[in-house]
């Protein structure tokens, strides 16, 4: 008996142990309770357009191979649990990939079609679509030895300082992440909501079009899209969200 | 490519007040922003939206007006509307988005009522 209540103790000292260290907040968590409820509801969720839209996209056939998404990988619910594991490295491209390089580079290699232009709505429907068969579930970066490198590189950049405001994106996402900045809170950037529907968008867009503002924003030179830098970036925040749970279509002011 | 998501109950009992929801993707450009390059973006909007019940069994009817609303620029990109009916009978909720440049959606949903 007396095994079953130190044991019963002991988790509980585990579990009060984890939570009181996980200070980690989704951007979701700072949001007021309309735009919680945006995102909470797929009726409603602009981004879910998007998603639809998607969805028809992954079964149709496309390019010099005329082949669908489909047609090699099944059902889009095969794709539980990809999103999770993205950024990771690519045999392929031998490089580290994000999730939207992935499915352009199907599209080049496979289905021997065009890239998707950056920031094309049905390649973000896309993204989101596949991304939200994972949703709930926890990132998970896989251990790769030149995965590990690109968030070495993706650390030293959110440490170090840039622009005219000479602030790097740790001085505000981790020491002053819940304080307001004009009208807005900031947040811990996290990466689980992407592709997010962004109300002052009044678009979907995907985490390197928020990486490249928050760079405008203190007025930075942005990274190019597709730069190994931006890259870099999300590897390292993939990895210091991993465990926390995958939420897109996520919506935010 | 327009996609829509509409939201209307499979099933419902008669008598019952049901919700529906609608949204659409749209611009609802207001004709007063300006693009980055300076250059008035011209106006697009959704000017009307309309839902229609067209009963089981009538299915050349247009069925009748249930739900109207005319936009405006002052309402956001891909507008959210939701509305409650009264559910009478089994049919089809017709759904009409209309617009400038002769923007137009068409959507339905069958229903059915016990
Ligand atoms: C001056 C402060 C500031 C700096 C510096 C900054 N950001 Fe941000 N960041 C913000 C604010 C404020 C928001 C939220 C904006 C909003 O709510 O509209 C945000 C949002 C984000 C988000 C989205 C989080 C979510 O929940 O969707 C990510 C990711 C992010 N920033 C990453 C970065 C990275 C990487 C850098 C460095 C290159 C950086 N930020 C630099 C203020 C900053
Ligand atoms: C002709 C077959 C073929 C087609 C068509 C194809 N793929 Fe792939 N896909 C593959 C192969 C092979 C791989 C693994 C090799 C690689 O990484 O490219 C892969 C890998 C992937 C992965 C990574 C899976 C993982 O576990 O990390 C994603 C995501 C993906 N494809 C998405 C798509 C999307 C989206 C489309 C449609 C636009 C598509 N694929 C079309 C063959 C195909």
């Amino acid at each position: 008996m007396w095994r079953t209540s130190v044991a019963t103790v002991m988790l509980f000292a585990l579990m009060s142990l984890t939570q009181a260290q996980d200070a980690r907040k989704s951007g979701f968590d700072f949001m007021r309770p309309a735009t919680q409820a945006l995102q909470m509801d797929d009726t409603q969720n602009p981004g879910m357009l998007w998603v639809k839209d998607g969805q028809m996209t992954w079964a149709q056939k496309d390019g010099a191979a005329n082949k669908s998404c489909t047609d090699c990988h099944g059902d889009i619910n095969r794709m539980r649990g990809v999103a999770a594991r993205y950024p990771q490295y690519s045999l392929v491209a031998k490089r580290v990939i994000n999730l939207g390089q992935q499915i352009n580079q199907c599209r080049t290699t496979q289905q021997q079609a065009k890239v998707w232009p950056t920031e094309h709505p049905t390649f973000l429907g896309l993204e989101a679509a596949i991304t939200m068969e994972s949703r709930g579930q926890p990132v998970t970066p896989p251990s790769q030895p030149l995965l590990a490198d690109a968030q070495k590189r993706g650390e030293t950049l959110f440490n170090q300082r840039i622009g005219q405001v000479d602030l790097s994106c740790r001085d505000c996402h981790d020491s002053l992440a819940g304080k307001r900045l004009g009208g807005n809170t900031i947040p811990q950037a996290h990466p689980t909501g992407y592709p997010i529907y962004r109300l002052e968008w009044q678009s979907v867009g995907s985490l390197q079009r928020r990486l490249r503002g928050c760079m405008t924003a203190v007025r930075a030179e942005p990274y190019p899209y597709g730069s190994t830098e931006l890259v870099d970036l999300e590897a390292y925040l993939a990895m210091r969200a991993a465990g926390m749970r995958l939420e897109s279509p996520g919506v935010r002011p | 490519m327009t996609r829509a998501l509409v939201t209307v109950p499979k099933t419902a009992k008669r008598g019952e007040i049901i919700e529906i929801r609608a949204v659409v993707q749209h611009p609802m450009e207001t004709g007063y922003r300006r693009s980055s390059e300076g250059d008035l973006l011209p106006r697009d909007l959704i000017r009307k939206f309309s839902c229609r019940f067209v009963e089981s069994g009538n299915a050349n009817d247009t069925g009748a007006m249930v739900f109207a609303a005319t936009l405006h620029a002052a309402i956001a990109a891909n507008p959210y509307l939701s509305f409650n009916l009264r559910a009478a009978s089994s049919g089809t909720l017709v759904f009409n988005w209309e617009g400038d440049n002769g923007f137009s959606h068409r959507e339905q949903v069958a229903m059915t009522v016990a």
